[in-house]
């Protein structure tokens, strides 16, 4: 119990860290600056790759929420300010992509492969039920007489044993 | 016919497995530059030589050039330099966007290590340097006589990478030119 909860307070405290990055935005009102968070969580460093430039403490990441600040403060769209990111770095910068002649095979490709993938099992098992309905049930002559001699063979070990 | 459509999960397989193993050798740090085929983005700021004077982008249009931004800050970038030299000896245009920087640091360094650039745009709050896509010194630019952006490199330039990848570049831009 103590050590869930020296954990939960240990990722607070990460989790602190991160909006402590966010320094020199001062906004007038509460829903900017949750526009300005939003923004700045979907964007993504371009120097350090694996992090959003709300959490980067890198020089760039400082730079693009400074201009992230700027536009929000001239009153520019979430779109707007989207574009001028895009048009400097890329489809890149963004962690939710649009859909576009690069980004599609991105968007589509998992589910073209899950429909091949269907498509095979479909194939796979269809085949295997033509296959026994092309069978009958019904045993041949020859197989019958086997079985019989097959059942007395085991009628007569079985004797023998008791 | 029949058998062969049982293969076809496998090829499937086999080339999603070289494509990722592909996607293993890539330099996740390259990236692609967003401004390629855009024209150089406009800018008035001042040169760093003699900063009294304002330069713009049509400074640095008319022919093919390297546009290389960089720093004292920039460890990499010191390291560039003497290659830089080298190509601006062999005649190869160098501008220079000295990014976020202090001005008396760059000037300090271009008279100790020696100046090839043509002309110096002194970025020093980097606003240029956003319109770029910079973010990370040392990146060149190659552009066009039309002042297009056709190329990016980001990282330092050193022998091989010339001969190798950005020679060429150089040149075709320069035979553009004489066509």
């Amino acid at each position: 119990m103590n050590s869930l909860v020296i954990a939960i307070a240990l990722s607070l405290m990460l989790l602190g860290n991160s909006m402590a990055a966010i320094d020199a935005a001062e906004f007038s009102d509460d829903s900017k600056y949750q526009r300005f968070y939003d923004l700045a969580s979907e964007l993504r460093c371009p120097k350090c790759q694996n992090q959003n430039i709300a959490e980067s403490s890198s020089p760039i990441a400082n730079d693009l929420r400074g201009e992230i600040h700027r536009m929000l403060s001239e009153g520019q769209s979430d779109e707007q300010i989207i574009d001028f990111m895009v048009a400097r770095y890329g489809d890149f910068v963004l962690y939710d992509p649009r859909l576009n002649s690069r980004t599609v095979l991105l968007w589509l490709g998992p589910s073209a492969l899950l429909l091949v993938g269907g498509v095979v099992v479909a194939v796979i098992i269809r085949g295997g039920r033509k296959v026994r309905s092309g069978t009958s049930n019904e045993l041949s002559d020859a197989e019958r007489y086997r079985l019989t001699d097959l059942l007395q063979e085991s009628d007569r070990l079985i004797e023998q044993d008791t | 016919m029949k058998k062969l459509f049982l293969f076809l999960p496998l090829a499937l397989f086999l080339s999603i497995s070289i494509l990722l193993y592909r996607g293993l050798f890539l330099d996740p740090n390259r990236l692609p530059s967003a401004l390629i085929g855009m024209p150089f983005p406009h800018f008035t700021l001042p040169s760093l030589d003699s900063p009294s004077d304002i330069l713009s982008s049509a400074d640095v249009k008319g022919r093919p050039a390297l546009v290389n931004v960089w720093a004292t800050w920039c460890q990499s970038c010191r390291q560039e330099h003497l290659m830089l030299n080298k190509l601006a000896d062999q005649g190869v245009v160098i501008y220079g966007v000295n990014y976020k920087d202090v001005r008396a640091n760059a000037q300090h360094l271009l008279r100790t290590l020696r100046n090839p650039y043509r002309l110096n745009i002194e970025d020093a709050s980097g606003t240029l340097g956003l319109d770029l896509g910079v973010y990370g010194a040392p990146e060149t630019f190659f552009i066009d006589a039309q002042g297009i952006i056709r190329e990016k490199y980001v990282g330092v330039i050193d022998e091989r990478v010339w001969q190798e990848k950005l020679a060429p570049i150089y040149e075709m831009l320069l035979r553009e030119v004489t066509q």
